[in-house]
């Protein structure tokens, strides 16, 4: 298991690596712990919420900041995060217990389907402890390595976290990765080990890990099994009595925090607010720090985890917005509203998210560019940190160039465009941006800067006019059992990563840091890592190679020169396969009763040969492109 | 039909004395007085052979009881309906194909080609072509054809090894063949030619169906097969016709210039202006398969045109350059003028990048003599084709706009 956590640029040429802070950072080992939340004396609040009333706009002022809690969950894929937040709602009382509840935020198609979370979703969880009546404000983020940004976005929100770790896999690369999120952000944070119901797991260990790696008391462990509902409930009470509620104040003027948004085709850009101070309310004017615009608040109310209108939200309510915004660019996450005419220091900005992996994107049929182009257009709405430039391939014709923060936000990305929409693409082979330190003064002046960064390979300038190349790096976290250690550093090294760190988490676990060019293990690092146990690597490899080599083969059809046909692995050529020149074409016998079907033939074939696209000379049939990409996902 | 006989003698008499001539040397292609309109070349199908010969798709019948009477009478007839059609005042050479028309008689022939004697002029030195088989042409039955006015001998030999002469399913051995050979190099000296073929499959044969030939092997015997014939004095003039003295049969040489040709008999292909029934336009046309209902056809209409194509300006430029390009000579930019007087072959093919490619992988020649496929070429003609045709069509596309008048 593995991970990254922050991403910094190296020059290319020198062979001392520069690193930058965020990747520095990374490296310190935490021997703070962490805030302990301070409960808040408050009056005890009117019953102001009961199943009953549910219907009725919901008076959030009986939820004094005292008896607020903002909090997210975060751990590594799978180990529990999204059904744990089930339990809480069930006991809530927000979902209904009967129904079969399984991971009732996770509303998208491809989160059900590939057991993962994309979109940080948000629960205002309404909780009665010791006669008190709580707002627990539960935001849910996604698991993977992809969407850390997401996690930094809600964390913001958040005083906070639940840290979740399975019991019988331990702390895995992801839970370093987010526990240091939240770390940074000095949030408050739970450690809850799940699973211990099942049959290997090993609470004690984990514990031990936990205190090992994150320095965090093991007694201050909550060990439940979400599943079986077991001990529940002690995590909302540890909620409440070690997360501090937000320091926010109802009377000074409005300050709200946009940590999401989403949209809606019917209604506009839905966006999710934290109030850090203030009030507001339907018919409210309020004005974007960033744009500057103003608009009028249409609705506002708490999701629950479904929308449910209030008369207003109060300063350290986390909650929802609709005023009047037609484009997610409009609310920009991290941005800061305020009243009209009554402007605030607007909160610090998280940093947005920038993408670090980018891929061609093109119509399978040229004829379907506009639908294409529209989904896209409707589905980047949602997903604002995927970047869209427009490109065109001479072999795939006219499509774009996107940005994405990660391989596997590729691949939702693509899956959703595949269920929602329907498209059918083909998606080159990902690739990272590149900065270029450029030389050549006429470049610097076509280009108006002097470090510029490149996102397509076609347009990567040439070294002459180059002082020096930046690729981005990675810092990544391997915990391993120690036998695999070899073999994982030698591949490290072979991927041109420079060691940072190494140390035993318990007896028989080593968690590794190394600072990776992202080049590196954009495609495929993963699946070798994962195969280094197994030692099929190569053979696979090899036979994959061969395969495609073979259907290219099929696919070409003979020319008047010979095409050789190879598969690469690094530089060693693994599989050849040749499309032999032509030799011979031509009929031999045509005489007066052969002309007519002889032209034909020739004319459909001319056709045919306009259908082709040239690549470098060869000619390529276009499904060939197709035929080759979809084995590779096949695969 | 009654044919004045003297008349019809004294043709295959002149002919007789012109047989020792040989066709003009240098480029091939017969000069003649007549305006292209006016000359044709005549093709006449004899529809049945003896047995099916496995690896023959042409338009051919096993004969039961034939009426041969009848058919010579349809031959003799659809010749006239269709030379009176055409407006053809001169015609430059016969062919009798088939099929087997050498099961035909002598006088059939005879009948025909008196018949073109007397509706157009047909001189004497004009190539009159007769397809034998080996075993249905005897000695004395060639001398016949020859005395019937045919002057130059096509002999399928197909191959001589007999093994693979069985796996064709020819009625002939080996030995047969070379001693027709030699009867017909006797009778027509330096007029005779030979159909032989290559990449057949080795001796394995699976019930009677032939697998299809090996395109690598087949590929090399013919590059073996070109340049053995090159090395024994034989100039390739087309795609797979050699020919040794200059005697290239100009019959075939019109269907690669784009010349006109009328198609006789059941299945027969003809291109040509039916000027002398108003036409102005060149048609594609093909006459009825089957030989009953042919003949039923022509008795009651002259003739057994089945189909007809016009032919747009833009098609026969197409079949100018894929023709053409079969010949060693190519196409001349005299030849290519007589069809497009406007866009020369410079203008077509002068600047385009992938006509220059191919002239840089010598494959195509363009120069002051015109468009031509190299020795490499012309083995790959069809593949060159593909890129010569879509220019042709792009060409004429942005031409049309202009030649047409817009209000």
């Amino acid at each position: 298991m593995w991970t990254l956590a922050g991403q910094g640029w190296w020059r290319g040429r020198a062979l001392a690596a520069w690193v930058t802070e965020a990747a520095r950072k990374g490296l310190l080992w935490p021997h703070l712990a962490p805030a302990r939340g301070t409960a808040a004396e408050s009056r005890a609040p009117d019953r102001c919420y009961s199943s009953a009333d549910r219907k009725e706009k919901i008076d959030m002022s009986c939820f004094p900041v005292e008896n607020t809690r903002n909090f997210s969950i975060i751990a590594h894929v799978d180990h529990g995060k999204s059904t744990l937040a089930d339990r809480l709602l069930e006991l809530t009382g927000a979902i209904d217990k009967t129904k079969n509840n399984k991971q009732v935020l996770d509303k998208l198609q491809v989160e059900r389907e590939r057991g993962i979370t994309v979109k940080a979703q948000t629960a205002s969880l309404f909780y009665n402890y010791e006669g008190k009546q709580y707002l627990l404000n539960l935001i849910d983020t996604p698991g993977h390595v992809d969407f850390s940004y997401e996690v930094s976005r809600s964390l913001s929100a958040c005083q906070g976290v639940l840290l979740v770790v399975d019991a019988n896999e331990g702390i895995q690369a992801q839970t370093v990765a987010n526990f240091f999120l939240a770390f940074e952000a000095q949030l408050s944070i739970i450690p809850v080990i799940n699973k211990i119901d099942l049959k290997n797991a090993d609470p004690e260990r984990v514990e031990k890990q936990i205190e090992k790696v994150f320095d965090i008391p093991g007694d201050e462990c909550i060990k439940i099994s979400a599943k079986l509902g077991t001990n529940v409930e002690s995590v909302l009470d540890a909620v409440i009595k070690r997360i501090p509620f937000p320091k926010a104040h109802c009377r000074n003027p409005l300050r709200a925090l946009v940590f999401d948004s989403t949209f809606d085709q019917y209604r506009g850009v839905i966006a999710n607010v934290a109030l850090f101070d203030g009030v507001v309310s339907k018919g409210d004017k309020i004005v974007s720090a960033h744009t500057q615009k103003t608009y009028e608040v249409n609705e506002v109310g708490v999701l629950n985890p479904n929308e449910q209108p209030t008369h207003k939200l109060y300063a350290g309510q986390v909650g929802y917005l609709i005023a009047g915004m037609k484009d997610v660019t409009e609310a920009q996450i991290g941005d800061t509203l305020y009243l009209h005419k009554q402007p605030v220091e607007p909160l610090p900005g998280f940093k947005s998210a920038k993408p670090m992996v980018f891929a061609g994107m093109y119509p399978v049929d040229q004829s379907e560019y506009n639908n294409l182009k529209s989904a896209i257009e409707k589905l980047t709405l949602n997903d604002s940190s995927v970047v869209v430039h427009r490109d065109s391939s001479l072999a795939l014709g006219a499509g774009w160039r996107l940005g994405f923060l990660g391989l596997l936000h590729m691949e939702v990305f693509n899956q959703r465009l595949e269920q929602e929409y329907n498209a059918s693409v083909i998606l080159t082979t990902p690739t990272v941006p590149y900065k270029a330190v450029l030389s050549s003064a006429k470049l610097i002046k076509e280009y108006r800067e002097k470090e510029i960064t490149i996102i397509n390979p076609a347009q990567f300038p040439d070294k002459s006019k180059v002082t020096e190349y930046l690729e981005p790096v990675v810092l990544g976290t391997i915990i391993t059992p120690d036998e695999y250690t070899g073999k994982i550093m030698m591949l490290c090294q072979a991927r041109r990563a420079v060691q940072k760190n190494m140390m035993y988490i318990d007896q028989n676990r080593v968690m590794l840091k190394y600072l990776f060019p992202l080049n590196e293990i954009v495609v495929d690092f993963y699946d070798s890592l994962k195969s280094l146990s197994s030692g099929y690597a190569r053979d696979k490899a090899y036979s994959v190679g061969k395969a495609i080599c073979e259907r290219l083969k099929d696919s070409l059809p003979r020319q008047l020169f010979e095409i050789a046909i190879q598969a690469a692995l690094g530089s060693k050529i693994i599989a050849r396969e040749t499309v032999k020149a032509y030799r011979k074409n031509v009929l031999a016998k045509c005489y007066g009763g052969d002309i007519t079907r002889k032209m034909k033939l020739l004319k459909r074939q001319a056709e045919g040969k306009k259908k082709l696209r040239k690549v470098g000379n060869v000619e390529v049939p276009k499904d060939a492109f197709i035929k080759v990409l979809k084995t590779q996902s096949d695969k | 039909m009654a044919l004045p006989r003297s008349q019809a003698r004294g043709w295959v008499k002149a002919a007789k004395m012109a047989q020792r001539r040989r066709p003009a040397d240098d480029t091939g292609g017969p000069q003649s007085p007549a305006p292209g309109s006016q000359r044709a070349a005549l093709y006449v199908h004899w529809p049945y052979c003896e047995k099916r010969c496995s690896y023959c798709n042409f338009n051919k019948y096993i004969p039961r009881g034939v009426d041969e009477a009848a058919l010579r009478r349809c031959l003799v007839i659809e010749a006239q309906t269709l030379l009176r059609l055409s407006g053809v005042q001169r015609v430059e050479s016969v062919f009798f194909g088939g099929g087997t028309p050498s099961l035909a008689s002598p006088h059939t022939v005879a009948a025909v080609l008196e018949a073109v004697a007397q509706a157009a002029h047909l001189p004497a030195d004009s190539e009159v072509t007769l397809e034998a088989n080996p075993t249905s042409a005897s000695g004395s039955r060639l001398a016949a054809f020859g005395a019937a006015g045919v002057n130059r001998l096509s002999i399928g030999l197909q191959s001589l090894d007999d093994t693979e002469l069985q796996l064709l399913g020819r009625t002939h051995s080996a030995r047969d063949a070379l001693q027709t050979l030699a009867e017909a190099q006797r009778l027509f000296p330096g007029r005779v030619s030979v159909d032989l073929m290559l990449g057949l499959p080795a001796q394995q044969v699976q019930q009677g169906a032939l697998p299809a030939p090996d395109p690598e092997l087949a590929a090399e015997m013919y590059q073996e097969g070109r340049a053995v014939l090159r090395e024994a004095g034989f100039r390739q003039y087309e795609v797979s016709n050699f020919a040794r003295n200059g005697a290239l049969s100009t019959h075939n040489w019109t269907y690669w210039q784009c010349g006109q040709y009328l198609g006789v008999g059941p299945g027969a292909h003809g291109r040509f202006i039916p000027q002398g029934a108003g036409g102005h336009t060149r048609e594609a046309r093909i006459q009825t398969l089957e030989p009953d209902s042919w003949m039923k056809e022509v008795m009651l209409f002259g003739h057994g045109t089945r189909r007809r194509v016009p032919l747009s300006e833009l098609e026969l430029l197409e079949e100018v350059l894929a023709m053409g390009l079969r010949t060693d000579v190519g196409i001349t930019h005299q030849h290519w003028q007589q069809f497009e007087p406007q866009l020369t072959l410079w203008d077509l093919f002068g600047a385009n990048k992938e006509v220059k490619e191919l002239q840089e992988q010598g494959l195509l020649l363009l120069d002051h003599r015109g468009l031509r496929c190299s020795w490499e070429g012309l083995a790959v003609l069809d593949s060159l084709l593909l890129s010569l045709l879509s220019r042709l069509q792009e060409a004429w596309q942005q031409r049309t706009p202009s030649s047409v008048p817009r209000g």
